[in-house]
């Protein structure tokens, strides 16, 4: 049992948990994921770790209340214990080679994103970041993320915060005026991932995507996670979760995490009249 | 006097179109009665050629002995002298390739060997129920020793150890122990009871289980040895599934067995109360002739599959699933496509599954497996209408391990290189099963657990 030992709501669809974890918080590096089960009823879901304290043997997981499971996760309080938590999965973040880089966050990518852009501030790296929101409400770690970059671009899609558009549009900006990168790392929902691809492309900026398909086991097991880059077949669980952005197949992998939509649509109209969360049965 | 009739008692089961629609157990077991008269039918021959057919040399004829008179205690007593999973093995164990193969009973045409798979079963269910011995931990003997992985040969490698007195943990990276005896093989065919029974002896007897510990990840090999164990046993297993790599493998519908029996088995997705997904298929091809495709396929048509299809590439001769596992999906309705080799997967405007196209075959000269070489017929291609696909072709072992465990050796196909003593190139990590041989048996690999936790003791005692 791993006891949710922090949290708390960042707005009215994320929530953020530190869960005591030591085996895990002792080898989470960024861009690493974890797979965490709810209890004997629940499946495993992949989150990527938003941060880790060795020391209080802590990983910080920041969620979007989403998905069925994930949104009886938001409902369990501080204190409280879940039945699994596994990882470090998935390969870290790659940082050799680069000198300046783009962290482009898009929502709750942002959580993932965040220990990208600390790790690498730490190393030296000089890290710029868009990080692009709907609204001002839905704006989380923007002080966090100031403090681990040197330039940070906040947008939000209507403008109540920051500046107005989608991060595209401001990479597009950035891009245009001749800015330079040695990559760009586009973390986010796939269809924001999709289009940060297509606008780095004809720059030919090198453009690294951290991909979330749908696992069962998240150690090479099952396949369920495959993605087609580069035209070949790859588990994102094991030879990811970074890829490549340039080659990814998107469409293929939105349509593969869309899978199981029409069930969890059904699933999801047990809807508890204490809480207003999802529950079982 | 020996019961000389020429074939086994047949074996209580479920009606066949009654339990291809719930995942109840298929063979219910002999009764007292039906024991006793199928261990008259051993003739407690001087050769036994029984024992040297089995990879951990059960002593069969003396338990059977003991069956015939009654005397079921002893008889459990005997059998786990030399084989910790009574209980598992006799289920699921090839028999008819291994100790009943070898029965001189069934050396006559038209005559069966004595059903000493059944019988196992028999003894071990019948001790779970009625056996009265309370296991206490042995004294600890202070070595330590690492066992990676919860499956068959790790529980056997474990057990041994630990009966005298080493200190045993087992590392499993799924979050419930028992490795494919949990997620690949199904309730229907073993209990998910009687394996976790088998895993609470084993505490009982001081092991430590530890869940959640992926090695290669949460864990290393070296990391595992700086915590003050002695030695290591990695039975890791196959876990990897291999896929055809042909067009539309990725459509929407299409799962490696691995995936379909992982939800089925482990995450349970056949229970309503559980959250697991699972397409709800009305018709589904398997891919592939072993036992993982029997299960899946009976799998797919327990979960209300109008329609279920295997797929394989030779004949029914080459098979390479258990006899019993045919005979049991064929009279479950499941429709066997033989000499049919898949080129294409089709999908609609979605991008989920809609056909699967396939290609005749003939049987050529003989492989280098000794099996006849299946040969396309060109021109003979059609397609099956179906929603879902399950690739099962096999699987080979994760390379999780080997790229973090510094001179590891592995073979060309990813396996563990291991001497016959389970030894690897590090000194003081052992290795076996699948693991090491590739995807086989159950029994293979709890015979290579048990030589390993051998070879162990004795570099533990010539440390």
């Amino acid at each position: 049992m791993y006891q949710i030992v922090k949290k708390r709501r960042l707005n009215d669809i994320e929530t953020l948990m530190e869960i005591k974890a030591p085996a895990v918080a002792a080898k989470a590096k960024a861009g690493q994921f974890i797979m965490f089960r709810l209890d004997e009823f629940g499946e495993r879901v992949p989150l990527t770790i938003a941060g880790y304290d060795r020391e209080k043997g802590t990983v910080t997981i920041i969620f979007q209340h989403m998905g069925r499971s994930t949104k009886m996760l938001a409902e369990v309080a501080e204190g409280d214990y879940i039945a699994d938590f596994v990882g470090p999965m998935g390969k870290p973040t790659n940082m050799e080679g680069v000198n300046k880089v783009m962290i482009v966050g898009g929502g709750v990518g942002c959580a993932i994103g965040y220990p990208v852009a600390k790790e690498m501030h730490e190393k030296g790296i000089e890290v710029e970041m868009i990080a692009g929101f709907k609204n001002k409400d839905l704006v989380i770690l923007e002080d966090e993320m100031k403090a681990a970059t040197d330039k940070l671009y906040l947008m939000t899609d209507d403008g109540s915060y920051g500046e107005k558009g989608f991060v595209t549009a401001k990479l597009q900006e950035v891009l245009e005026s001749g800015a330079k990168y040695d990559a760009v790392y586009a973390i986010g929902p796939p269809i924001m991932m999709k289009f940060t691809c297509a606008t780095t492309k004809p720059f030919g900026v090198k453009t690294i995507v951290s991909l979330n398909p749908i696992m069962v086991d998240a150690t090479g097991m099952c396949g369920g996670c495959r993605v087609t880059v580069g035209g070949e077949t790859k588990f994102a669980c094991v030879d990811g979760p970074e890829f490549d952005g340039h080659q990814v197949d998107f469409d293929e992998l939105m349509r593969r995490n869309a899978f199981y939509k029409p069930d969890e649509a059904k699933a999801n109209e047990h809807i508890c009249h204490l809480t207003g969360g999802v529950r079982r049965g | 006097m020996a019961n000389m009739s020429p074939k086994k008692n047949p074996m209580p089961e479920q009606e066949p179109l009654v339990r291809n629609k719930n995942f109840d157990e298929v063979a219910k077991g002999y009764t007292k009665e039906m024991a006793m008269d199928e261990a008259a039918r051993c003739l407690n021959c001087k050769a036994k050629p029984c024992v040297s057919g089995c990879p951990v040399n059960v002593r069969i004829p003396e338990f059977i002995a003991q069956v015939a008179e009654g005397n079921f205690e002893e008889a459990y007593k005997i059998i786990k002298s030399t084989n910790s999973l009574p209980a598992v093995c006799g289920r699921v164990c090839p028999q008819e390739n291994q100790c009943e193969g070898q029965c001189v009973r069934g050396k006559k045409e038209g005559s069966e060997g004595v059903g000493i798979g059944r019988l196992e079963r028999f003894v071990a269910d019948w001790y779970m129920e009625n056996g009265k011995d309370e296991i206490v931990a042995p004294k600890s003997n202070g070595h330590k020793v690492a066992v990676i992985g919860s499956g068959p040969a790790g529980l056997t490698c474990a057990g041994d150890l630990a009966k005298e007195g080493y200190e045993v943990t087992i590392f499993e990276t799924l979050h419930t122990a028992g490795g494919v005896l949990v997620y690949g093989i199904p309730e229907f065919r073993l209990p998910k009871a009687i394996v976790a029974r088998e895993i609470d002896n084993l505490k009982a007897m001081g092991v430590k289980v530890e869940t959640n510990m992926v090695v290669g990840r949460t864990i290393s090999v070296d990391e595992i040895f700086a915590q003050g164990f002695e030695a290591i046993f990695i039975g890791s297993g196959a876990g990897l599934p291999q896929f055809l790599h042909i067009p539309g493998e990725n459509m929407l519908g299409v799962y490696s067995a691995n995936e379909y029996l992982t939800r089925i088995n482990l995450m349970k997705a056949y229970k309503e109360e559980y959250d697991t997904p699972i397409a709800k298929s009305k018709a589904v091809a398997v891919v592939g002739g072993g036992n993982v495709a029997m299960d899946a396929a009976r799998c797919a048509k327990r979960l209300g599959a109008e329609k279920v299809y295997i797929v394989y590439r030779r004949s029914i001769d080459e098979l390479p699933a258990r006899a019993e596992e045919v005979h049991h999906a064929m009279e479950e309705e499941i429709d066997f496509r033989l000499l049919n080799n898949p080129v294409e997967i089709h999908g609609d405007e979605n991008g989920r599954v809609c056909a699967i196209e396939c290609v005749e075959m003939e049987l050529g000269e003989p492989d280098a497996s000794g099996r006849r070489r299946p040969i396309e017929k060109v021109g003979s291609n059609f397609k099956l209408d179906v929603d879902t696909v399950i690739i099962a072709i096999g699987t080979s072992p994760n390379p999780l391990i080997k790229s973090t465990t510094e001179g590891l050796e592995t073979n060309k196909k990813g396996c563990i290189v291991a001497d016959e003593a389970g030894a690897t190139s590090r000194p003081g990590v052992f290795a076996g099963g699948d693991a090491v041989t590739g995807a086989a048996t159950v029994i293979k690999a709890m015979g290579a657990g048990k030589t390993a936790a051998a070879s162990i003791k004795e570099y533990l005692a010539n440390k």
